[in-house]
Formats: C-alpha cells, structure tokens, sequence
C-alpha cells in the first residue's frame, strides 16, 4: 500500500482510469448475475450503472469492491488488480451500500470515530475527524444521537460521511437515493456532485432513470447481466432514435385500441404511462408518425395532446431492454 | 449542507499511517466495549437464566438431591458457572446474524484492516460478557453460602478457564452466525445443540446414578470434563490432568473454527 498518496494511486498502472474492467462474470447456481461485463470509468467522472432489480448491478458493484470475488474475468482499480491486491484496492475506494452500513446502538460520533481509528487516525484525531465529518454532513446536532433514532436521510448522509474517513480515489454508492424522500433525496444528488467536483471518482447504482441522467457523465444500462448500452445520456437517447411520437388520448377507455394500433403500424413496442392515458413509441421517421395519428383520428379516436421529439431516459431503457423502467422513476418526473 | 470548502477542508487532513492488526482488533474491542454502554439490557437476558436455575436447584432439588441445599450449592455452583458462559456464546452467534443482515460488516470487509480483526472485537465483548455474568453468579453464589475453599487464587484460575472456554465455544456460534441469516434461528439451533451437551453432563448431578451407557456419554461430554476441572480449581486438588482434559475442547474448536471463520468471512 502506498500510504504517501491521498488518493491510492501507485506510482505505476494505469494512469486514466479509475476502473477497468474486462469479461467480468458472477455465478450463483445456475444464475449467472454478471454475465461478462467491460467497464471503462475515468478518474474523477460521475458514472452511472443503470438497470431493473436483479439485473446484476449490485453483483458487479460488489466485486469491483472487493467484496466478492469474481468467477472470471478481471479488472483494476485505481491501478490496483482486484484479485491480486484487494489490499491494495481497499485503501484506496469506499462503498456506501444500498443497506444502511452503521452500527445503529451506536452514536452517530461514535460509528465514525470507529471507521476513523480503523483507518489510522488516534486518539483526539479521530474525534476531530469524525467533528469534521459530522459538521460537513449537518449532523453535528445529531452527533450524540443513537443512529437508531436516525430518519432514513439522516442514516444516508451519515454512511456517505462514513464513506468519507479518508477521500477515496473511488466512491462506490450503490443505489444512493432508494428509499429517501424527494427533499433528501436532492441532498444527497448535492453531495454526489459536490464530491465529484472535488475529484471523487463516483461510481453509482441506480434504477432511477432521472437519476442517471441528472448526475452521471456517462450511463452503462445492465439487465440480465450484460451491458446492453453505454454512453452519455445524449447519446444513449440519440441511439434510439429522435423520432419519438407521444400522443395522450382524452378518452382513457380507448388506450388499449390506440395502443394496438400504434404498434401495428409503426412496428415498434408502445409504452404506457403510468398515469394511464398517454404512449409513446418509436416512429423512425415523421411521415410514419403522420401516418399513424391518421389512422388513430380514423379510427375515431381523440386526441389532446402529440408530439414528437427526443426519448426520455426511461424510453431509452424500454426500447434497450423491452421492459418499462421502474414506476418510481416514472413519479421521479421524467419527461414524458 | 456539504459544499466544495468543507469538502476542500476534509480532504486536506493527510492519510494517517496504517494502523496494525492489533490496533484493528482493539478498535473493534472498543466497539464491544460501547455496547455495553448502548445496550445494557443484554446483561439482563445473560444472568436472568443462570440466576434462576441457581436458586430452583439449590433451593427445590438441592435437598433430595445432596442432603441440603447447602452442601448442593458448593457441588452445583461451579457447574452453573461452565453453563452460564457456555449458552452466553449462543447471544453472540446472534448478535453477528443480526450484523452481517444488516450490511455493517460489508464496510468492514471493504476496509484495509485484518479481516479477523471484526471477529478478535467480537471476542473480546464475549470475554467482558462472560466475566461480568460469572462474577454476578459468583456473588449470588457466595451469598447463599458457597465457599471457594480454594480460595481467591483458585477464583481467578476458575475464571481463567472459564475465559478458554468461553472462547472456544465462542468460535461455534460465530460459525453458525456467519451461516445463518436469521439471528433466531441462530438461537434455536444453538440451544438444541447446547441442551443435551449440558444436561447430559455432570453440571447438576454426579453421573453414579446414571444407566450405564448415558454414563459413558456424560463422562467423556466435554462440559463434564470442563466442570469436572472447574471444581477442581475451585475447591482445591484440581489435578493438571484434568485441566489439560477440560481444555481440549476450547483448543480443538479454536484450532478448527477460527480458520473456518476466516474462509466463510472472506467467501461470502
């Protein structure tokens, strides 16, 4: 370990990325959650791993992070070889789980000062670090609290401040905002960026599609698995094409027969929205739009509202993967 | 809120230089120390059981069973003591279910530490738990009229032993916690497993009235064994054989579980 360096970096190894990755893969059974995954994340960005439940997310997150061991394939950290040096790579990230990972009998203080000493820092240090740490996060009130009196933001911003003890060179959070209010929930995006302005590496897991394309730099969509695209949000949207038709009908009842229609004649998947009453489907180009709105007004069908324009992240990921996003992220105020 | 100039500030405090594995294992030692602090009700659960047992036993059984409650607490007291400290590791099995379910020791395996260091802290709560629960028992016991006739030096011996063995059993229950998620299921199984090997021994009553096949199992029961040399050093003319027998146990379980604690930790 190279303790010189703030950040971890061996003086040797590749200088640019902070995470490479090649043919990573992960069985459990029969069940291949990791199925041959390349991940290429520079240093300093804000990257995004995006997917449903079960599509491999947290496996992978998990094995970039030491914490389970990949069954093939390999891949580097900060320079530092997984299975070689997990040592090596532990001293130089940080994970914040998806499950709160504080000891909850004790205080807030009392959980940092634990990591503090684990890292090295002694005596008064560790409490002037944990103060600092506490007081950066806005917990200081809370400092002599029991983490089991904590509200779920509270209990966040306290693992990401436990992430913390020492800058690392990665941040992992796996699904950072699951399970937060939409006010803590903005907090927490605040932190995420104010620590990749700050030349944190993050690496996040999301099935929130706002959330991806409100932090990330670049997204990498998983699902069974596999890597099915990666790219900016722009690009991603950009892949599935700009000739996205939504129309919202004024009359619910009839959403089933616009549907079918829509899928007949522009050949491609409609997705639904969750408030019922609009769909949106990929027309390739504006003459097969218009010739579709046509057939909807024939068939005597009314509309209130169409358009045609750029997909949305979560039509990206329908039109990725065949399934709609997540209903939370609908609510999470994608465009339409 | 967080902002670039207090993140600024936190990240221009240097790296501190690499703690070693014993600083780690004090760490989580401390951490043990604090729940003791947050959580004192667990004293509660760990001597309510012995305390009851000690008195139903002197006080209903002690008669029929040895003349008189009195000549029956010097012969039980000791016995209760190897009971006490041996279901007290069950807690502990529960108490790492209860952990690993809830995500805290992934940080700790994502920390550059000593991977046993999380399992030494576990250890050194165990050992503080067992101490303070014999001493509450001993104090009840010397109430009532027990007499160490060895005097303090044979206690502390005692005491000695009971830490070996507390320690022993110790890395059976954090086998079955790093196995099994549920903390509960943790329990039943630990005192299924547990009651036999402490009822079938010689705790409560001397075996010589036993049939002769269970006598078999209860004199080579490592609980009888550890009793045996319990008394021993309590009563004075504890032989070294006898402590070398009682001390199989702890060495063999510690010799075999600890490795497998480290490979079942590391796997997960």
């Amino acid at each position: 370990m190279n303790d010189t360096s703030p950040m971890g970096v061996p003086s040797t190894g590749l200088a640019q990325s902070a995470i490479s990755a090649r043919g990573l893969v992960k069985t459990f059974g029969k069940l291949r959650a990791v199925d041959g995954i390349d991940l290429d994340v520079p240093r300093g960005m804000i990257f995004a791993i995006l997917g449903p439940n079960g599509a491999g997310k947290t496996t992978l997150m998990r094995m970039l992070a030491t914490l389970s061991r990949p069954d093939a394939g390999s891949a580097t950290v900060m320079g530092h070889d997984l299975v070689q040096a997990p040592h090596a790579v532990r001293a130089a990230i940080a994970m914040t789980g998806q499950f709160a990972s504080l000891d909850e009998d004790l205080t807030g203080r009392e959980n940092l000062v634990l990591l503090a000493r684990l890292w090295g820092f002694r005596g008064r240090a560790a409490k002037a670090r944990s103060d600092d740490l506490l007081a950066a996060f806005g917990l200081s009130e809370a400092a002599t609290k029991q983490v089991r009196d904590y509200s779920g933001g509270m209990r966040r911003r306290l693992d990401i401040a436990a992430s913390l003890v020492i800058t690392p060179g990665v941040l992992f959070l796996d699904e950072p905002t699951t399970g937060l209010d939409p006010n803590a929930r903005k907090d927490v995006w605040g932190m995420i960026r104010g620590l990749a302005e700050a030349g944190v590496t993050i690496l996040l897991t999301t099935q929130y599609l706002e959330e991806a394309d409100q932090l990330a730099a670049r997204i990498a969509v998983i699902d069974h698995g596999r890597k099915i695209a990666e790219g900016t949000s722009r690009e991603l949207k950009a892949a599935t094409g700009s000739g996205f038709l939504h129309v919202a009908l004024a009359d619910v009842a009839r959403l089933d027969q616009a549907a079918t229609i829509l899928e007949r004649r522009l050949e491609h998947p409609v997705q639904r929205s969750a408030e019922g009453a609009e769909l949106s489907v990929l027309a390739g180009t504006a003459k097969a739009a218009n010739e579709a709105l046509a057939e909807l007004v024939a068939a005597g069908i009314e509309l209130s509202d169409f358009s045609m324009g750029q997909p949305s992240l979560e039509e990206v990921f329908f039109a990725l993967t065949g399934q709609p996003g997540l209903g939370e992220s609908r609510k999470g105020g994608d465009k339409p | 809120m967080i902002d670039s100039t207090s993140l600024q500030r936190l990240q221009s405090v240097a790296r501190p230089k690499t703690p070693s594995a014993l600083s780690n294992a004090l760490v989580f030692g401390w951490r043990a120390v604090l729940k003791f602090k947050h959580v004192p009700e667990q004293l509660f659960d760990l001597v309510m059981t012995p305390i009851m047992f000690t008195l139903l036993f002197t006080f209903v059984f002690g008669g029929a069973l040895a003349g008189s409650p009195g000549e029956y607490l010097q012969f039980f007291l000791p016995g209760i003591l190897v009971q006490t400290v041996v279901f007290n590791a069950v807690y502990s099995g529960m108490g790492l279910s209860t952990d690993l379910g809830k995500g805290l020791f992934d940080r700790f395996r994502s920390l550059p530490i000593w991977s046993l260091s999380p399992f030494a802290g576990l250890m050194v709560g165990d050992i503080l738990r067992h101490l303070i629960a014999a001493s509450i028992i001993l104090t009840i016991g010397l109430i009532l009229g027990y007499r160490p006739e060895a005097g303090i030096l044979g206690v502390l011996a005692a005491f000695a032993m009971l830490i070996a063995i507390g320690f022993g059993m110790g890395w059976v229950f954090i086998v079955l916690g790093l196995l099994i998620r549920t903390p509960t299921t943790v329990m039943t199984l630990g005192f299924t497993f547990l009651f036999p090997l402490v009822f079938a021994s010689n705790i409560m009553v001397d075996p010589g009235t036993m049939p002769d096949w269970l006598r078999a199992i209860v004199e080579v029961n490592p609980v009888s064994l550890m009793t045996t040399a319990l008394r021993g050093l309590m009563a004075g003319g504890a032989t070294l054989g006898q402590v070398v027998l009682a001390l199989i146990a702890p060495v063999a379980l510690t010799a075999i579980l600890a490795p497998t604690t480290l490979w079942l930790y590391l796997r997960r």
